[in-house]
């Protein structure tokens, strides 16, 4: 992992050791976010769910919401990691951490990195049901048929 | 004008390719959706997306050059 920069990966994310990156001698607060793969949504049952990424693109988009983290929030450092590929129920889709030297910025910095990279990081997921077809979450015009 | 297209996640599966070359009039990445859209039959209206001009974020009415790569943005769904 790097300090303050936003990555995709394609293996499974490991928060344990992640979190061992932001551990610094001015920092005393870390929290972190995980999104994890659950297995129902809007009331299907979901077996399975690829994401997908505009990678170059979810790069520089996911830099820019760390490096804006770190502007607006007094945090120490931070930096988040996007899942790509197939994942399973219980998967880690998705992590996030900050550290600073109090609490507060902490939890603000993780909250408004997570916040960002929902709303704007091109990345996109496909969910397979248990009855029905699969189907890209937030493009419900776009079901595939 | 000659460009490149890339299509990701839902698009991809409607256009059935992930990029392609085309020739074409369009000006604009609004015009070159809507002719994509008419064309390929994709589902999306051009209000639910954002599109992107060789590699970073771009408005619908930017003057479009011979060889950019425009890419279409659905609505994201990371997390």
């Amino acid at each position: 992992m790097e300090l303050n920069r936003f990555q995709i990966s394609e293996i499974a994310i490991e928060p344990d050791k992640l979190r061992l990156e932001l551990q610094s001698e001015i920092a005393g607060a870390y929290t972190s976010f995980e999104g994890w793969v659950r297995n129902h949504n809007e009331g299907a049952s979901v077996q399975a769910l690829e994401y997908s990424a505009y990678k170059v693109l979810a790069l520089k988009e996911g830099d820019r919401i760390i490096a804006e983290a770190l502007d607006r929030f007094e945090i120490a450092g931070a930096a988040a990691i996007h899942r790509i590929g197939l994942l399973d129920i219980g998967d880690v889709a998705v992590w996030v951490g900050a550290s600073s030297a109090h609490r507060g910025p902490a939890f603000d910095g993780c909250r408004y990195i997570i916040d960002e990279i929902k709303d704007r990081v091109p990345i996109w997921k496909r969910e397979s049901y248990e009855h029905g077809p699969d189907q890209w979450v937030n493009c419900a015009k776009g079901s595939l048929a | 004008m000659k460009l490149t297209i890339e299509y990701y996640a839902v698009l991809r599966d409607q256009r059935g390719c992930s990029s392609e070359f085309l020739e074409t009039s369009a000006s604009t990445p609004a015009e070159l959706y809507d002719e994509l859209k008419a064309r390929h039959g994709l589902s999306l209206d051009r209000s639910t997306l954002k599109v992107a001009v060789n590699e970073e974020f771009a408005e619908w009415d930017q003057p479009l050059k011979d060889g950019d790569t425009a890419v279409f943005i659905p609505p994201v769904a990371g997390g």
